[in-house]
């Protein structure tokens, strides 16, 4: 048998094993609600992160595609992005699927077939682990472009309001500008 | 050498303790993208707040009174014989546990501390020490704790990470609101001049000037005047609305932001187009021009003295009732306190539709509606001609603004209007809208910038439901009838889920809306082109 039909057989073990290795990195309190309340709209983040790994570890797998796969870390990593975690803690948890995995695989006697199989897997977390730093690093630009874009919202339109910046105008704009004004000045 | 740690051992994060532990000794710290900067002491000052000077939160020295302690316990005496509601919820929570999962700052972020049940627990445990027998004999065997700069910084800290949504007490079988709570902890905290730079700026420019940025008369006359412009470029219609004029039926109020941020722009263009289509008589004010209010993010008082001029400039313009645009807090001030603080507005007459003949009872005392009410009533009696088709390019779904949901119980109107105005529209799961809503995640003046990571926890659940739609139904548009809605909404979609724009009612309104006169229309009012003139189609 293939690790990955091994893998795919202990799959519900090895991702109850991982999910309860990733809430151990909230407090205790909010460990036990992520991982009861089941509701996908009363529990966001637990079920974002059941289902991302879920995705994940089938996609690994498969096909290992990494557009698809980036979209379910996507799932994960935009939430501990702006949760209280540096970019290591937040992607550390790709890392912790090694250890599952090695876990999981204890009372099998590995053949070198499946210590090759293995060490292919492994690298190939440890490329997801740099695809999930990217991500991270995206969804963090995000968060600067997004006060940026406020701050420039809120007074950019406000001095053009206030007729305080002169905007190159097209020529029908440009027509009606100068009818106002004249209109200012008549009136 | 420090050895490199494995994945697990970096994982080990010092979060704040939760409840089984005890989160009463460890001391709390003040993260950044969590909190808003320090009040700066000139606009302290302009009303006269106490403590006023420039203050920095991360910084060990607050700079506070003398025996500060001494002026929040007095405050607390004071407001637990003045306010039974307060009294009661110091004492009657079981620790049940049934708000604790319900607060979305706790659902999106993960720090205990934000379960109601402890965040109003900051405030019991001290409540206990000095008000209770128990408490003062037992201590820390009753839940009671000192007041002391530790637990003063921890208020502070958590009490401006509430945004008194009030989502809480509807899960709670004794109906204890927490937002009332901090409420309280804001007032106590606002004697010592502990207050944001976010919303004391505001309140400072508020009392000054009569809106919160500080616009003058003819900025705002410019502003709207822009608006008449971009109309008239859409629809053909040179419309001309009045400012301040004596004698006018009606006075409308709405918040500032709709007068110079995107998209709440377009939700003012859409009232005046409607109000001009069916010719009311109708004036706004350069005074009055805030129907929000920052202040009661501060204070009890200082609410008050910011919503007063509203009835002052009623009474001045001499108008027969008020209508209000779409705002979130501004409705629960109004519909709850403005009465008791600033009335009874007798001078003015019950608010009847000049259109329809309808009389809203539900205002009888205070004389000011909702301009949803307004429009629905328009719509419902068949007086404005629609053409929803103008909006098949949007397909959209509604998010309950905490304060017209939970505070007013303003649900079926603005669901009433977009579904007569567009054909497209998928509501949202039921535990995430009416009274369960879940709140934008940046009220209660926590829409600064540099708080933003905690403002898209909180925005989370929420953004989590929108795209629970967008991915089942296409949608693309997310409307609300709050100002403070309309743009923190588009921060929180824009890191959450791409591709879905924010929008007020009104604005879906006049997009709809069929004018007398009109030329045959070729965009939207962000001047995109309608369903079937793309040419691209
Ligand atoms: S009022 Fe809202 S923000 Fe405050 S504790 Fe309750 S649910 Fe949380
Ligand atoms: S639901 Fe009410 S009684 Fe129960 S813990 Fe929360 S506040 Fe206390």
């Amino acid at each position: 048998m293939s690790l990955k039909n091994i893998l795919s057989e202990k799959k519900d073990e090895l991702l109850a094993s991982w999910f309860d290795r990733i809430l151990d990195t909230y407090p205790v309190e909010t460990a036990k609600f992520l991982k009861n309340q089941k509701d996908r709209f009363a529990n966001p983040v637990g079920q974002a992160i059941h289902k991302g790994i879920g995705d994940i570890f089938q996609e690994l797998l498969q096909n290992g595609d990494i557009e698809k796969v980036s979209g379910f870390l996507d799932s994960i990593i935009r939430v501990r992005a702006v949760q209280e975690f540096s970019a290591s803690q937040a992607v550390a948890f790709i890392f912790f699927l090694k250890s599952v995995i090695r876990d999981g695989l204890a009372d099998i006697s590995l053949t070198p077939e499946l210590y090759d199989e293995l060490a292919t897997l492994e690298s190939q977390i440890d490329s997801l682990a740099l695809i999930a730093f990217d991500i991270f690093m995206q969804c963090r630009e995000k968060l600067y472009d997004i006060k940026a874009n406020e701050m420039k919202n809120m007074t950019y339109r406000l001095l053009q309001r206030a007729n305080m910046v002169t905007e190159i105008k097209d020529a029908e704009k440009e027509t009606n500008f100068i009818a106002i004004h004249k209109k200012e000045v008549n009136s | 050498m420090a050895k490199l740690p494995k994945p697990e051992e970096l994982l080990q994060i010092n979060y704040n303790p939760p409840p089984t532990e005890d989160w009463m000794d460890r001391p709390v710290e003040l993260k950044q993208g969590n909190f808003c900067w320090g009040a700066k002491g000139k606009n302290l000052a302009a009303v006269e707040f106490p403590n006023a000077r420039d203050w920095t939160p991360v910084e060990a020295d607050w700079k506070l009174p003398k025996d500060w302690e001494g002026t929040v316990l007095e405050a607390m005496a004071d407001r637990l014989s003045k306010y039974r509601s307060f009294k009661v919820f110091m004492d009657i929570c079981v620790r049940c546990g049934a708000c604790a999962d319900k607060c979305h700052f706790f659902i999106g972020g993960g720090d205990p501390k934000n379960m109601p049940v402890l965040r109003a627990e900051l405030m019991r445990s001290v409540y206990r020490k000095y008000f209770t027998t128990a408490g003062k004999y037992l201590g820390k065997l009753a839940g009671a704790r000192e007041l002391d700069l530790n637990v003063l910084k921890e208020w502070w800290y958590y009490f401006y990470q509430c945004t008194e949504c009030r989502r809480c007490s509807v899960f709670c079988p004794y109906g204890i609101d927490t937002a009332e709570i901090t409420l309280m902890a804001r007032e106590f905290t606002n004697l010592l001049g502990l207050n944001t730079d976010w919303i004391s700026g505001p309140v400072a420019n508020c009392y000054m000037k009569g809106n919160h940025l500080g616009l003058e008369p003819h900025a705002i006359m410019n502003s709207i005047e822009g608006m008449i412009d971009d109309i008239e470029t859409i629809t053909g219609i040179r419309i001309n609305p009045s400012f301040n004029r004596k004698g006018a039926e009606i006075l409308f109020v709405t918040p500032s932001g709709d007068l110079f941020a995107d998209p709440g722009t377009f939700t003012a263009m859409g009232y005046m187009m409607l109000f001009h289509e069916l010719g009311i008589d109708y004036t706004w004010s350069t005074y009055a021009s805030e129907g929000g209010n920052f202040g009661f993010f501060t204070s009890n008082e200082m609410a008050k003295r910011l919503n007063a001029k509203i009835y002052a400039e009623a009474k001045r313009l001499g108008v027969k009732y008020i209508i209000g645009g779409e705002c979130g807090h501004m409705w629960r001030v109004l519909n709850q306190y403005m009465d008791t603080w600033n009335g009874p507005a007798d001078f003015m007459e019950v608010p009847k539709s000049p259109i329809t003949g309808t009389v809203f009872d539900n205002a009888a005392s205070t004389k000011m509606i909702h301009v949803t009410e307004f429009t629905a009533d328009l719509i419902k009696n068949n007086k404005i001609k629609l053409d929803p088709s103008r909006n098949d390019d949007l397909v959209i779904t509604y998010h309950d603004s905490c304060n017209t949901a939970r505070g007013m119980g303003l649900l079926e109107e603005p669901r009433y209007i977009i579904n007569s105005v567009c054909n497209k529209f998928h509501e949202m799961p039921d535990n995430t809208i009416r009274e369960r809503t879940f709140c934008c995640g940046s009220g209660t003046g926590l829409n600064a910038s540099e708080n933003m990571e905690i403002r898209m926890r909180g925005g989370y659940p929420r953004a989590n439901a929108v795209k629970f739609v967008r991915d089942k139904h296409g949608v693309n548009m997310l409307a609300n009838i709050c100002a403070i809605d309309r743009a923190t909404l588009s921060a929180s979609m824009d890191y959450w889920v791409p591709g879905v724009r924010v929008t007020g009612v009104h604005e879906l309104v006049a997009n709809a809306l069929i004018m007398t006169g009109e030329k045959e229309r070729e965009t939207n009012l962000r001047g995109e082109p309608l369903p079937g003139k793309g040419g691209n189609e």
